[in-house]
């Protein structure tokens, strides 16, 4: 990559890189214009190339991408099957199926239209790039930094998470091996029998594996807390579980037609509030601090800014009724790009060149990997 | 700083304490090496000093044990992480973090130091400990020898004032021990750090430690003195020892230099005799007529891009031991995988037997080749000795009891009805063989048998495997362990990168190498001379 980095080399704080991509999302989600969704993925995928890390969750944006396709093709798969009759241009007639007058609605097989399809394949094509976005969003942020950023009070939660995260690629290398030595003592490695075989050996290796995480875990200190008051901690709870009353009560009153709007809102604003009272409450006991927490700085708004300008551009030209956001299929005419929002999803191309590189480039990574795949009894180590 | 006073352990299911009435003290600024066979207690030990026993095993813990004044009565494990650092058995089972860096500022964060104190705390362990290019390195990646480096350093920031290491060099290869023997002489020499480990290696840290402390197990008063003196009558030492012993050289050397510098009449005394064949490995005569049993020719294998093994060819004959060594990463396990069946070559060809083991149905290939893992306790399912035993016959289609006999031979004192995670390390070696052999393969391979293995196990699993051989089988062994290689190996090849960098006899092999040398090789160089036993016996034979 040529392109030279105008700040230092440093991570970037994950919430930006959600914003940016959660910001493209929103615009993906606005149009089913296939040139406008396309240059979506483009930009997606340029800035992940160029920024991404060669951390394990750096590949998200590639398996993101088998997803959204798998998406598209089962979106246009089921409208060609089973699609709506629809008149236009017939491009193949596929042998019709007959069925019973009770569900004369739908149709299998019949004519296959060029209107249809390309309908189904916008629509499709929508749902993917914003699954798309997320894989960005997945192959850019530290999913660990990101949990990091929790109040204080979920500590406990965001590392049994960061736990869980890093068991599973173990529980995988478990599994590995131990079919690796069934098949060593003769035994299938393979089928019903196989896997049953597998599961005990495998859960009694991470039970034991957890129990030593945990000693080491409470020799380094986790779980010091600092003695509250009696006082506090009844506060705290009572502003937590009085705030969560609220916000279920309040959800309840925005979806539920039948009961006055006035209830809905003030009693979820009212309730998050007394939640967010009680978690800054509670984050008073742990007395854990932060090892260079990510700043926000410059280079976090900016990158922010660029996907929200992305999702403002579509969602305005939207709103004033610009055309070519919602290409016509019927008749079927070739989309053509809209200026204004084409211009606010390129913006979100800046931090491919605005964003500092998230590390220095530094040797692959060849001994190393050499650990990572234990598809060998004992490979690792 | 370390004190016990009259402690001693019982864990609720045990007959007999683990630990009975251990009165130490260990001052301020000390390297305190704990010996003592498997099951003796060492673990134990080195848990109750932050608490981790009872507060976290379980148990019950009658007596004192103080820390830097600290009771670990009043005080569980975390409040004691200021005070006292702990490095388990497997580094990397105690990482909670996934980044160098993180880990080591992990613990300071737990403890609520300030931002600006842990930045500066970070920077200076990454320098002390050499870490410095790893700093933002996955922790997955690292090899052993550096996470056990990064475990360290992570338990160090928060500067505690004692160490507690278990056994930190046992998985290493001979260089990455080194390194990490080297930094922690730095830590006692220049910070004072008092550091309390145990270890089976002996030959690679009693010449660094200022006390031994000898847990002689089953309620024996353990010893506790300078090396030197705990030495002298410890039943439990390194070949430079038990060479001193021969000897008669008192006080018994520690290190190879000391022992070089008392053995120019011995080495004048040797250059006149032969060293004599190892026994009953049949070194010395020639063992490659005859078919091979296993050969590899030109092969290679991959995972994804990562070439583990470059057009490596071997041939393996009946009635050898041969041994591989080389450091971690090298391909020693790969070739292992290749002759096992679990690696498909990309490249060139594998056969045992003549046929391709990756080809062979499970049911087949227990008859042609017999692996025992890295961790044996894989290749062991059953809740008893006996239906393991009795599993591995059906497995292998050979009458009931065949894998009983076995066992009966390499393991006698083992109850039928034992759980097999209930043996210790030696004894659960001994169940996987005896699992693998019951299809009595031409070819077992072993891979790193020796790890946390003591002595006395170390030296069955060199007469089982020399019996083997005798038998007419075909062994193979990745390990790091040169003082078994010395032992039991005819043949050695050294690996590195994924080739073989130098195969032949033992004896030429090891002796001019620095690093795969055994210590008595190391002594008498440039005599070709291996083991304590060969020399015992020339030195009968001399009369």
């Amino acid at each position: 990559m040529s392109i030279r980095p105008w700040v230092a080399p440093r991570p970037l704080h994950p919430g930006a890189w959600w914003l940016w991509a959660l910001g493209l999302a929103t615009a993906a989600g606005r149009t089913t214009n296939p040139l406008l969704l396309l240059l979506v993925v483009a930009v997606a995928g340029y800035v992940v190339a160029a920024r991404r890390t060669a951390a394990p969750w750096a590949r998200a944006y590639g398996a993101f991408l088998k997803l959204a396709l798998t998406v598209l093709a089962i979106r246009v798969v089921f409208h060609v099957l089973l699609g709506a009759p629809t008149t236009g241009t017939v491009l193949v007639t596929l042998p019709a199926l007959d069925l019973p007058s009770w569900a004369a609605g739908v149709r299998l097989g019949g004519p296959v239209t060029a209107e249809a399809l390309a309908a189904a394949a916008y629509e499709g094509l929508r749902l993917a790039t914003v699954l798309v976005c997320i894989g960005a969003a997945n192959a850019l942020a530290n999913p660990k930094r990101l949990l990091r950023c929790l109040p204080a009070a979920l500590y406990e939660v965001s590392v049994a998470v960061v736990v869980a995260m890093s068991l599973a690629p173990q529980l995988l290398a478990d599994v590995q091996r131990v079919r690796a030595a069934r098949r060593l003592r003769g035994r299938p490695d393979r089928g019903v029998r196989g896997l049953r075989g597998v599961a005990m050996p495998v859960l009694e290796g991470a039970l034991e594996r957890s129990l030593e995480l945990a000693a080491a875990m409470d020799s380094r200190g986790y779980g010091r807390s600092a003695q509250l008051p009696r006082r506090v901690r009844r506060t705290t709870a009572a502003l937590t579980v009085g705030g969560l009353f609220g916000v279920a009560a309040g959800v309840y009153g925005l979806l539920d037609a039948g009961s006055p709007p006035l209830l809905g809102l003030p009693l979820l604003g009212g309730g998050a509030l007394l939640a967010a009272a009680g978690l800054a409450l509670g984050g008073r006991r742990t007395v854990r601090t932060r090892y260079r927490p990510d700043p926000w700085a410059a280079p976090e708004w900016l990158v922010s800014a660029s996907g929200l300008l992305a999702a403002a551009t579509v969602v305005l030209s939207a709103a004033l009724g610009v055309g070519g956001l919602d290409p016509s299929t019927s008749p079927l005419g070739w989309p053509v790009l809209p200026v204004l929002p084409t211009l606010g999803v390129l913006t979100a191309l800046a931090p491919a060149v605005l964003a500092p590189r998230q590390q220095p480039p530094r040797p692959p990574l060849a001994a190393a990997s050499r650990k990572a795949e234990p598809a060998t009894v004992g490979a690792g180590r | 700083m370390i004190r016990f006073e009259g402690v001693s352990v019982r864990y609720p299911d045990s007959p007999a304490p683990t630990l009975h009435r251990v009165d130490l003290h260990i001052p301020e600024g000390e390297l305190c090496l704990v010996v003592g066979r498997t099951g003796s207690g060492k673990s134990t030990l080195l848990r109750a000093v932050n608490g981790l026993v009872p507060h976290f095993t379980g148990g019950t813990l009658t007596g004192r044990v103080t820390v830097a004044g600290r009771d670990t009565r009043d005080h569980p494990p975390r409040e004691l992480a200021d005070v006292v650092g702990m490095v388990g058995q497997d580094p990397a089972a105690g990482f909670v973090t996934d980044v160098v860096e993180e880990e080591l500022a992990y613990g300071m964060e737990s403890l609520g130091l300030a931002a600006p104190v842990m930045r500066r705390r970070v920077e200076e362990t990454l320098d002390l400990l050499g870490l410095a290019d790893l700093r933002d390195r996955p922790l997955a990646t690292l090899s052993a020898g550096q996470r056990q480096r990064v475990a360290i350093g992570a338990v160090l920031t928060a500067h505690p004032r004692t160490l507690v290491l278990d056994e930190p060099t046992s998985a290493l290869d001979p260089p990455a021990a080194e390194e990490v023997l080297a930094v922690l002489q730095r830590l006692v020499h220049d910070l004072g750090v008092t550091v309390l480990l145990a270890e089976h290696r002996l030959e690679r840290v009693v010449q660094y430690a200022d006390r031994v402390v000898h847990l002689p197990g089953g309620g024996v008063r353990l010893q506790a003195g300078s090396p030197a003196e705990v030495m002298a009558s410890c039943p439990v030492v390194p070949p430079v020892v038990a060479l001193g012993r021969v000897a008669g050289w008192s006080p018994p050397p520690l290190s190879v230099r000391d022992a070089r510098r008392a053995a120019s009449g011995l080495r004048a005394q040797l250059a006149r005799l032969s060293p004599p064949a190892r026994a009953g490995n049949g070194a010395g005569r020639p063992v490659t007529s005859g078919p091979p049993v296993a050969t590899l020719n030109g092969a290679s294998a991959a995972y994804g891009d990562v070439v583990a093994l470059r057009d490596v060819s071997l041939r393996v004959h009946q009635g050898e031991v041969v041994a591989l060594m080389g450091r971690n990463g090298a391909g020693k396990s790969t070739l292992l995988g290749c002759l096992a069946g679990l690696v498909r070559p990309v490249r060139g060809d594998v056969r045992v037997r003549g046929q391709q083991p990756h080809r062979l149905r499970p049911a087949q290939l227990v008859r042609h080749v017999g692996l025992v893992p890295h961790d044996p306790g894989d290749l062991l399912y059953a809740d008893t000795v006996a239906a393991e035993c009795a599993a591995a016959d059906r497995d292998a289609g050979v009458p009931a009891g065949t894998c009983a006999a076995l066992l009966a031979e390499l393991l006698p004192e083992v109850g039928a009805d034992v759980h097999p995670r209930d043996l210790s390390e030696g004894q659960r070696l001994a169940l996987a063989l005896a699992v693998v052999l019951a299809g009595r393969p031409p070819l077992v391979l072993l891979d790193e048998p020796t790890r946390g293995l003591d002595y006395g196990a170390k030296a069955r699993l060199a007469a089982t495997l020399r019996q083997l051989a005798a038998d007419g089988r075909a062994v193979v062994l990745a390990t790091h362990d040169v003082e078994l290689v010395a032992e039991v190996a005819d043949r050695t090849v050294v690996m590195a990168e994924g080739e073989i960098v130098a195969d032949g006899p033992t004896a030429e092999v090891v002796v001019s190498s620095p690093a795969f040398a055994p210590q008595v090789a190391k002594v008498l160089a440039p005599l070709p001379w291996l083991t304590v036993a060969q020399v015992a016996l020339a030195l009968e034979g001399a009369g």
